[in-house]
């Protein structure tokens, strides 16, 4: 059984009880996806699923090709960039979105926060949410004022005065805002402080009871709070797929395939307990926890792999 | 002072004039990262269309005419050369800039070859053909006529920004265009309308060119691209207001420099303004001329150190 916040589990169990997970059709499937930039192979055949329920987490090192999947799913590869081979499929219909532009794809019904969160700096909040309402749906501004109540208060404040953890809950919101059958999210928790990493796994926590999510992280705790399965990247392939618990409580394999330096700075199994702790994360074993960031200077730096 | 007057208003009129073809040229270029070398052609394109609705009809109704035909030519034409060319050429900027200029020579070649090298006069209807007094200076009407258009344009492009959801598009793609497609919205839109936009003030331009100036030539509007190029360098590709303080800037400089300092003077001082504010802009790594004189009149504490560490 996958570990989720309490104020969720009744949420979810509900959402849950019409599809058994192993049986229904995922909602995002990658066959051999290969991806070359600038000349270089960056995926070498990436193989993943992302069943119709719950939270998938793509894990691996910096550099191993984490964001670069998510932005050829996308279509949003730099300009040298290509997909040089292999397949994206979506959807119970199993639609090829290989080579199809990003605002068709995203249009099927798939919200993204990137890794930088893309909010717009010029632009008020509520310019920013407005944006991602699309043509012919009800955007659902109850559920994002209810989640996100402070972004109701700074509805009128421009992007880039926010702090790293409010441009964050920018970037989750605009991807509640729509009717979405997946939410793709690139390490949400990346530069800020572990308080306010709570809240935004809090968050992720309500919106993955309601839609299927493909979350990029290198924080265990995090995934420990909110993921199902686990898969791992390493140098551009798949070398690990299964629940995320098991792959979490096996620290050896962990240590293996994430690069954790020591395996005694895995966090505590216990709910809850491992994000107020020293630094969890996993790209970073040994330092403190991170300075929160002022406003306007809330955008993470990008991260190395692409 | 009647002739500082004149100045300035015959500035502000230039002025006027460069905002109108910069403010085109800064909004294809801050939302699509494309330099549009053409965007003198179709000023001249327009303005010829124009010329001949003038000449046709006649009179003010005839200049009103004229100035929906060479924005409508100005459109059509820009939206013609987004669709077939600069479209199949997006992320490529080094083609796209080898297309716009090819067309800048191209286009004004064209219209030589059909109507002729020489300038010809721009029919001023008799009512905007005088001057009105101000402060003791006779300014001829066109100024006032320019002046009044690139308000209104002004007004209207920053209601277009703010008040409308392409607006919206618009402001977000200038930031990070891929980020508004990963919204699920197709920015290609965006592209055509801002180029038609972009097309209809060049048109626009075009038609009051040849009533500020009296006369239209077939290379008239590259010779005010390149003023316009300066202008949207020194505003800045980001606003919109800043283009047009840029561009009364560079149109008073002008004419002030053409006077007091000698007549084709103002061509050279505008060059100097434009080495002046790119040198000055602070980059990363330099501090800016700001800051450095802050701390010049402001000198800093004496630190106690040990190591070195300021």
């Amino acid at each position: 059984m996958s570990p989720h916040h309490p104020a969720a589990d009744a949420e979810a169990s509900g959402e849950r009880a019409t599809a058994a997970p192993e049986t229904a059709a995922p909602i995002l499937e990658l066959r051999g996806l290969r991806v070359d930039i600038a000349g270089s192979r960056i995926l070498q055949g990436v193989d993943l699923t992302v069943p119709a329920t719950g939270v998938t987490a793509l894990m691996g090192r910096n550099g191993v090709g984490k964001t670069t999947t998510v932005r050829a799913v996308l279509g949003l590869l730099p300009d040298e960039g290509h997909i040089t081979g292999g397949q994206v499929l979506f959807g119970a219909e199993r639609h090829d979105i290989t080579r199809e532009p990003t605002h068709a794809t995203v249009r099927r019904g798939i919200g993204y926060a990137p890794e930088d969160r893309g909010v717009f700096t010029q632009l008020t909040v509520a310019e920013n949410l407005a944006l991602a309402e699309r043509p012919g749906g009800t955007p659902d501004y109850a559920l994002v004022h209810e989640l996100f109540p402070e972004l109701e208060q700074r509805r009128d404040q421009r992007g880039g005065t926010l702090s790293g953890g409010q441009q964050q809950m920018v970037a989750i919101a605009r991807t509640l805002l729509n009717e979405n059958r997946l939410i793709i999210v690139d390490e949400p928790t990346k530069g800020l402080a572990p308080r306010v990493v709570s809240e935004v796994t809090e968050v992720l926590g309500r919106a993955a009871a309601r839609v299927p999510m493909l979350l990029v992280e290198q924080n265990l705790a995090v995934i420990r709070q909110l993921a199902d399965r686990a898969v791992v990247l390493d140098a551009g392939r798949v070398v690990h797929t299964g629940p995320a618990a098991e792959l979490l409580a096996d620290r050896e394999r962990t240590t293996t395939l994430l690069g954790v330096g020591r395996a005694a700075e895995l966090p505590a199994a216990e709910p809850g307990s491992g994000l107020t702790d020293a630094n969890t994360d996993a790209s970073n074993p040994g330092a403190g926890p991170d300075p929160v960031r002022g406003p306007g200077n809330g955008n993470s730096s990008k991260g190395a792999d692409r | 002072m009647s002739t500082f007057v004149l100045l300035t208003l015959t500035g502000f009129g230039l002025g006027a004039l460069y905002f109108l073809i910069a403010s085109g040229l800064a909004l294809i270029f801050g939302l699509m990262d494309v330099l549009n070398f053409a965007h003198g052609a179709f000023l001249t394109v327009s303005a010829y269309a124009a010329w001949h609705t003038a000449t046709t009809v006649g009179g003010v109704n005839g200049l009103i005419l004229a100035v929906l035909t060479g924005a409508a030519v100005g459109t059509v034409l820009a939206v013609i050369v987004e669709r077939l060319l600069i479209r199949r050429l997006y992320g490529r900027p080094k083609e796209q800039i080898l297309v716009t200029v090819g067309l800048s020579l191209t286009i004004p070649a064209l219209v030589q070859a059909y109507w002729g090298p020489d300038s010809r006069p721009f029919p001023v209807p008799s009512a905007l053909s005088g001057t009105v007094p101000v402060l003791g200076a006779n300014v001829p009407v066109n100024r006032f006529v320019l002046i009044v258009a690139a308000v209104l344009v002004l007004i209207g492009v920053r209601l277009f920004l703010d008040r409308t959801r392409y607006g919206l598009i618009v402001r977000a793609g200038v930031e990070d265009r891929h980020m508004v497609t990963a919204l699920g919205i197709d920015v290609t839109r965006a592209f055509t309308l801002i180029f038609a936009l972009g097309g209809a003030l060049a048109g626009l331009a075009g038609v009051l060119g040849g009533l500020y100036f009296g006369s239209l030539s077939p290379h008239q509007g590259t010779a005010l691209l390149i003023f316009a190029f300066v202008v949207v360098i020194i505003g800045g590709m980001h606003s919109i207001t800043g283009v047009a303080l840029s561009a009364l800037t560079v149109g008073l400089v002008q004419q002030y420099a053409n006077y007091y300092v000698a007549g084709g003077f103002g061509d050279f001082a505008v060059v100097i303004l434009l080495a002046v504010v790119v040198l000055a802009r602070p980059t990363p790594g330099r501090r800016s001329p700001a800051s450095l004189l802050r701390d010049l009149l402001a000198p800093r504490r004496a630190v106690a150190t040990t190591g070195g560490q300021p």
